[in-house]
């Protein structure tokens, strides 16, 4: 059990986590056929149960369960898992389906009109009523927290947001603030909107189906399972005071001061690299990140549609082709720069304190 | 038995007034139950058998606004206990947890709330997986992620509401990104740029957080702010939205199957 601790730990520690999550979640794509298979899906359920049952003897494990605002994202968790199989499985089955020539399973149906009243309004009662049960349990249970009254003069250690906003939170440790909490949050909000209208593809349209549209499903569930909810359930159960990083099973050490040694890119380049100092002139001493950050967002673009986003760029047109290709960029930009906190210790790639921009 | 009184009970003047239908039995009364009430008119009067399948929607859109509604009750029961005062909210929010036996209101409204934005989450999954955001439904998915944000925002500002450290501080760390704002936040991007004779335009007592907070701290007017966000315009906004988001349902050709 001990080792068996120490492995959670290690996995659960940042960089570890976050790429066994992402290539547990391309396994779930490319694998879909295999493990959405009742029987497989099942018996990973009840592993899945078992380990929860088993981290919530683990003493930090339970304080942070305790608390219960933190419930919601175990009980999204669990619900995601379930649904994503759920559709998934439909996929899989519609897939086969249209592989062997028949129609999908929603089209079978199609021309089968039924009553509203009262099929699906009986549905919808149960529905309530289910939703109300629930509720009142919950509610029962579990008493609406309510801490200490309100003290501007001290700070709880770690202050978190709710957790809905954790993710949030989380990207604040590796982007500027006007970044994380104000030009992010716009992106994926106007990202979200323009998915219909970037997404060309006629397929799939009423109807599970992972073949038809592999590649919006994948970017889809890749921001929202691990951009969004794997930072907002590691904000909520691997941060701890100081808003330190802890292992999954580890018990949270007040006195921890991690070493800051981040340095920005400036200094890794002119002062370690190049063994200048610094110029003076911010645009000089800048002028790596601003390629870098030029390169990425301006020429990347124009590479991928002349090399492997050819037929992409054949099929949306320079402004959609645009759109899509930086919005991509804007997602993938996040995990990179984690991968350079991890491996460089970058702070910023671009630090101007003269007009209080950082990237 | 009971049937002779239900007989009996239909053929009242007060029935016949309110139902003007006979029992859902046949397919016409069933169409006319959904005719000629206001409430289930939202719906059509037939679907497609796929559009109506548990596993196909998971009725999750209609969870959310039934949450919504959840919300709504216990929140006037809420209202008419809490007052949103520095020097009382705390206590009445003691009071309601104290005083009142097997009180479960703020519970209900607590939990159904975080439940929401599960549902809300879940529904928008549901609308990806099913490709049902595509033609004719692209602007309905866009009023859908404004409903999400609106969600967010209704949870986040009666967050504050109870007035305890876990309200104040997650409320703090929330909206200390709006100082990052860029240009109107003090600590954005360009603020520092915008002075007249070396004196700052945007400082921290009139950038874009102090006017969300009615303040430099999180405080009384931040309080009342939230308040009136959280049980008026909020909740209002939400309310067109949904009411556009169900119109919209219908006139794209009601739930989403293969074309
Ligand atoms: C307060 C929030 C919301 C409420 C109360 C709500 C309610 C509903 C309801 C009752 C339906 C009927 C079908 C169903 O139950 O699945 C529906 C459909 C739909 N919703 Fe929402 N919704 C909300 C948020 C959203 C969000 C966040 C999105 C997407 C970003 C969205 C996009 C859509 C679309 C595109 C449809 C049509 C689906 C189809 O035809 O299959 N809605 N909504």
């Amino acid at each position: 059990m001990y080792l068996f601790d120490q492995a959670i730990n290690f996995v659960t520690s940042p960089s570890v986590f976050f790429f066994v999550s992402i290539a547990l979640f391309l396994a779930s794509i490319e694998f879909a056929h295999v493990w959405t298979k009742p029987k497989v899906a099942g018996g990973i359920a009840v592993a899945l149960v078992a380990f929860v049952a088993y981290a919530s003897t683990k003493h930090q494990v339970a304080e942070t369960l305790s608390k219960p605002d933190n419930l919601p994202i175990v009980i999204i968790v669990a619900l995601l898992g379930f649904l994503y199989w759920l559709s998934m499985r439909q996929a899989v089955v519609n897939d086969d389906r249209v592989a062997a020539g028949e129609p999908v399973k929603e089209a079978a149906e199609k021309n089968r009109k039924v009553l509203v009243w009262p099929d699906l309004v009986y549905t919808e009662l149960i529905a309530m009523v289910l939703c109300v049960v629930v509720l009142v349990a919950w509610s029962l249970l579990i008493r609406a927290p309510l801490e200490e009254p309100a003290n501007i003069g001290r700070t709880p250690n770690p202050a978190k947001a709710p957790w809905y906003f954790l993710g949030l939170q989380e990207i604040l440790v590796y982007f500027d603030p006007w970044w994380a909490g104000v030009g992010l949050p716009g992106t994926i909000m106007m990202g979200l909107i323009a998915i219909p209208y970037v997404d060309r593809n006629p397929k799939g349209n009423g109807y599970y189906t992972l073949r038809e549209r592999k590649a919006a499903i994948t970017v889809f569930c890749f921001g929202f399972f691990i951009l969004w909810l794997l930072l907002a359930f590691i904000g909520t159960f691997l941060r701890g005071p100081g808003w330190n990083f802890f292992g999954l099973f580890e018990d949270w050490d007040h006195n921890f001061v991690a070493e800051l040694n981040n340095v920005n890119l400036s200094q890794i380049i002119w002062v370690d690299l190049l063994g200048q100092r610094e110029p003076k002139f911010w645009l000089a001493r800048e002028m790596w990140g601003f390629l870098a950050v030029g390169f990425y967002m301006g020429v990347l673009p124009v590479l991928i549609a002349m090399t492997v986003g050819k037929k992409l760029f054949r099929e949306l047109g320079a402004l959609r082709f645009g759109v899509v290709v930086n919005l991509a960029l804007l997602m993938a930009a996040l995990p990179l720069k984690m991968v350079l906190r991890w491996g460089l210790n970058l702070k910023y790639l671009v630090y101007l304190p003269e007009i209080q921009t950082n990237i | 038995m009971i049937k002779q009184a239900g007989d009996w009970l239909r053929g009242t003047q007060v029935w016949k007034s309110i139902f003007r239908h006979g029992p859902p039995t046949t397919a016409r009364n069933r169409t006319m139950v959904m005719l000629s009430n206001v409430f289930l008119h939202l719906h059509p009067v037939r679907a497609r058998a796929s559009g109506i399948r548990l596993s196909f929607t998971w009725c999750m859109g209609g969870l959310t606004f039934f949450l919504f509604l959840v919300e709504a009750v216990t929140g006037i029961l809420l209202m008419f206990y809490y007052r949103p005062v520095a020097a009382s909210a705390y206590m009445d929010i003691m009071a309601l947890r104290e005083d009142v036996p097997l009180g479960i209101m703020r519970e209900i409204h607590r939990w159904g709330a975080h439940a929401m934005v599960i549902t809300v989450w879940l529904h928008m999954f549901r609308v990806f997986m099913t490709g049902s955001y595509k033609p004719p439904r692209e602007f309905n998915w866009g009023i859908g992620v404004v409903l999400l944000v609106l969600t967010l925002l209704l949870s986040f500002t009666g967050y504050l509401l109870p007035w305890d450290q876990l309200a104040v501080w997650a409320i703090t760390v929330g909206t200390n990104m709006a100082r990052a704002h860029p240009v109107v936040g003090y600590e954005g991007p360009g603020a520092n740029l915008l002075q007249v004779n070396g004196i700052a335009l945007v400082h921290s007592g009139d950038d874009i957080r102090y006017a969300l907070l009615g303040g430099r701290f999180v405080g009384e007017a931040t309080l009342l702010r939230f308040y009136v966000l959280h049980c008026i315009a909020v909740p209002v906004m939400a309310m067109v939205l949904m009411a556009v988001h169900f119109w919209r349902v219908r006139k794209d050709g009601g739930i989403s199957g293969p074309l």
